[in-house]
């Protein structure tokens, strides 16, 4: 389980160079002098102080053949805005799986650029303000999510039940908590 | 498991992409305070002054600090609930009824939302107000000597949270209870809170001429949580605005069974109403305790009075006193804009910011268009005092602050930015982040009619790698915006003393001018006052000793003193002779168990030292005042308590 963590900090930090090396790519026109700035400024966010990732690690998590559709998923809701780096958050995150169980063709269309803000809704459903553990989970009736709907938590057989979903594993993290959870989460407006 | 982890990786990764791209939209790689125009825009040069004052709440140092714009510079601590030992503030003679309470001397506050005094809804900068959130207090800083000047405990109340904000004339400064209460306290089960407990808002009058508080009533609201306050301006002016959560009214695990209700409530007082239903009579006077301190300049003394009774008004018996705004997600900042039209209610766990339109308020109450009551007050319905939602512009929205020009600018606590919008169009103009997690944000002038523009700053609660790490405490940061343009721009990150939880300020060209220099000996009435080395003596009455001293460049009158006895209670009465700006002296002696005393210029503060011990004891002057200053000293001599030294003193020539 110390693996697990361990392997959770150094990709988390990866992805997160990545992603923001790639953003800039995008909004930045100008030299290359005014690009190093913009990424010095950047790498300030409060989840990745403790960063010492290094880019070898960050292509090994981008170059994942298991993990292209996850980022490319992220990358085209640009959820640049939605939320930052302080925290804390607690996200629910879906299995390989679960994504495999939606209807044939749903994860392909959310991925086109006019469901953009679709996708991102329900990206942002699967995150709660907070950080609490499996077990705090089961005094909730109900959890307030980041796109502002509300998930239903449930106790069955002793486990909470977040949206109809049940957590197989949490790892906890420096700004929050990642529950691994077997369904995704729709929004009730979806 | 290891399709476990592969997930969990792929999802982290999802996280930590969605989570770490929010600066790339609006860094135009020009953000960092790098390049030299930022550095000039926060550059004063040596010996000039700051443009603005900015006083930035201690937090749990209980003290105002006070800075300057824009450089971040810190120019100096004023004590407010706190024994201060650098000036000797609530350990001298003269300041410790300062911090006299219902529950007696309290060394410590919790200070929280300074607010300057106003006049037709600008800063007029005569006083500044903060409460104490702990043990509930609301105090009056004077803006010409920078001094604590007046105390007034808050009976009723708990947790003096939604305070204190003044009114557009400063009609009232005004503290709202955090914790609703047993109303009188009582003992009683904690689980019976529903139906009983009760939230007073409390509306302290502030006299025109001399500015002192008098609580002129309470108005004792249902058991909800009031958070944060705003007065109306313009055309809301008699209004005031409260935010609340915990309408479920629960008293336990309240992350979980406060956050039950999808809306709780912004509460609009009419308090020229009730002013006129008390000015007629109206409410009860109820018996209470609570301490009235105030510090006359003149006697360089405080006294404290006990108050034995406060009026307080049942809201449901003033019709058209009290309506009930519904609004989302347990509401945390309730600010209002300049022109008094709109009032902002941030849900803390919301990606929405909601505002209310006081004029559909009006005329809704007008067409009594009401959801229902809450213990007789009414509730309006949430759709017909909308007045619009900026969607989607963070998380964790808290504090709004607006720059006069038509904008807000509001703090989202989770997503760590400042976000400034549109006011009438909702829409967002830009985005900055804050390092890390922004709490409150200053305008200078913000909470006012009228906005003085140009810089805005973000106060955070954390810090983490911002500064050279000082171990595991580290001061607040706060960060500095130049907001003079269409885009924030981030010029300068400074720390803040304690926690920063909400700062006032303005232009330095308000105040500046009228600052004190000294206190005139003239006026100085202090009873144990001494206005030349002539006037120094020491008297003995019983086993108190009192010893009218002075000071001057480089010496104390007396500096020999001797058959003071053990059990004996010296009061060392210290009167600083100077006239000149800026040259205080100290007192501090050997064993004294209490804190040294700064002695401003025409000024007398006394020390009481109890000695323990036989013997000659040194006291000195503790503040470098001149080049002889190593020479400003004295002795005391103590003797035996049945020893028969004969009470002496001297200076310049030996006790014989």
């Amino acid at each position: 389980m110390k693996l697990i963590k361990h392997l959770f900090l150094v990709f988390a930090v990866a992805a997160f160079f990545c992603s923001c090396k790639d953003a800039n790519k995008d909004t930045t026109t100008t030299t290359s002098e005014t690009q190093t700035e913009a990424g010095s400024t950047e790498r300030t966010g409060q989840a990745f102080i403790k960063d010492d990732g290094s880019t070898t690690v960050l292509s090994i998590a981008i170059g994942s053949k298991d993990h292209t559709t996850l980022v490319a998923a992220v990358q085209a809701a640009q959820l640049e805005n939605a939320l930052v780096n302080a925290g804390p958050l607690m996200v629910f995150a879906p299995t390989n799986e679960a994504f495999a169980a939606l209807p044939e063709g749903t994860v392909e269309n959310l991925l086109k650029p006019e469901n953009k803000n679709a996708l991102a809704n329900i990206l942002k459903y699967h995150v709660t303000p907070g950080n609490y553990s499996k077990d705090f989970l089961k005094k909730f009736k109900k959890l307030g999510q980041a796109n502002n709907d509300y998930v239903k938590v449930e106790v069955v057989d002793g486990e909470p039940i977040i949206g109809g979903a049940k957590i197989l594993a949490s790892v906890k993290a420096g700004n929050g908590i990642v529950h691994v959870i077997d369904k995704v989460l729709l929004p009730p407006t979806e | 498991m290891k399709k476990i982890l592969t997930s969990t990786l792929a999802i982290v990764m999802v996280f930590a992409v969605f989570t770490s791209c929010n600066n790339s939209s609006n860094t135009s790689g020009k953000s960092g305070a790098l390049s030299s125009n930022v550095a000039e825009k926060v550059y004063v040069a040596p010996g000039e002054h700051d443009s603005h004052y900015a006083f930035i709440s201690g937090g749990y140092s209980g003290n105002l600090t006070v800075y300057g714009l824009p450089s971040g510079r810190m120019f100096k601590e004023i004590p407010v609930f706190s024994q201060f030992p650098t000036s000797g503030y609530g350990y001298s003679e003269e300041t410790k009824p300062m911090l006299n309470t219902s529950h007696g001397f309290i060394p410590w506050g919790d200070s929280h939302h300074p607010d300057i005094s106003q006049t037709a809804g600008e800063i007029d900068g005569r006083f500044i107000f903060i409460n104490e959130n702990n043990t509930p207090r609301i105090a009056k800083i004077d803006l010409k000597t920078f001094e604590t000047t007046e105390i007034i405990e808050v009976p009723n109340s708990a947790g003096n949270h939604s305070s204190s904000f003044v009114t557009e004339n400063t009609e009232y400064v005004v503290a709202g209870t955090r914790f609703s209460v047993p109303i009188p306290q009582r003992d009683m089960p904690i689980k019976d809170y529903k139906g009983n407990f009760q939230g007073a808002l409390s509306f302290i009058s502030v006299a025109p001429e001399t500015g002192n508080m008098d609580i002129k009533f309470q108005v004792l609201m249902p058991g909800f949580n009031y958070d944060l306050a705003h007065p109306g301006r313009g055309t809301s002016h008699g209004w005031f605005f409260f935010s609340t959560y915990n309408t479920e009214e629960a008293s336990t695990l309240m992350e979980v069974n406060a956050s039950q209700n999808d809306k709780d409530f912004i509460a609009a007082v009419n308090w020229k109403k009730i002013e006129e239903y008390v000015n007629n009579g109206g409410g009860k006077m109820m018996p209470a305790n609570y301490a009235h301190n105030v510090y006359d300049e003149h006697t360089h003394t405080a006294t404290s009075t006990m108050k034995k009774e406060v009026r307080v008004v049942n809201p449901s018996e003033v019709p058209g006193a009290v309506y009930l705004l519904p609004t989302p997600k347990s509401p945390h900042g309730c600010d209002v804009d300049p022109s008094g039209k709109y009032i902002v209610g941030n849900g803390k766990l919301s990606a929405n910011l909601t505002i209310h339109s006081f004029t559909k308020m009006l005329d809704a109450i007008k067409n009594e268009k009401f959801a229902g009551d809450a213990y007789g007050i009414p509730i309006l319905n949430f759709e017909d005092v909308l007045a619009g939602v900026v969607e989607q512009a963070g998380l964790g929205p808290l504090h709004t602050e607006f720059d006069g020009k038509g904008n807000g600018y509001t703090t989202f606590f989770i997503s760590s930015e400042v976000v400034k919008w549109k006011l009438g169009t909702w829409e967002v103009i830009d985005r900055q982040p804050t390092f890390y997690s922004v709490g409150h944000l200053t305008i200078p002038g913000g909470n006012s009619g009228k906005p003085q523009g140009k810089y805005m700053f973000a106060m955070n609660k954390i810090t983490k790698d911002r500064y050279l790490p000082t171990g595991p405490e580290m001061e607040h940061s706060a960060q500095l915006y130049d907001i003079s343009g269409e885009k924030m721009e981030l010029l300068l990150d400074f720390p803040t003393h304690g926690e920063p939880h909400y700062a006032a300020a303005m232009e330095a060209s308000l105040i500046k001018e009228r600052s004190q220099k000294i206190y005139d000996l003239e006026d100085n009435k202090h009873p144990y006052a001494a206005f030349s080395d002539g006037d120094t003596k020491v008297v003995r009455k019983g086993n108190e000793v009192h010893i009218y001293m002075t000071t001057i460049r480089s010496h104390f009158s007396p500096d020999n003193i001797e058959g003071v006895k053990l059990g004996d209670k010296v009061y060392f009465h210290v009167t600083n002779l100077e006239q000149d700006f800026d040259v205080p002296h100290g007192f501090a002696v050997l064993g004294q168990n209490t804190s040294e005393l700064l002695i401003m210029p025409g000024q007398t503060k006394t020390s009481i030292w109890e000695p323990t011990k036989i013997g000659i004891w040194p006291f000195y002057c503790t503040d470098f005042c001149s080049a002889l200053h190593q020479e400003m000293q004295g002795y005391i001599r103590v003797s035996a308590a049945n020893a028969s030294t004969p009470l002496k003193w001297s200076m310049g020539e030996d006790i014989e």
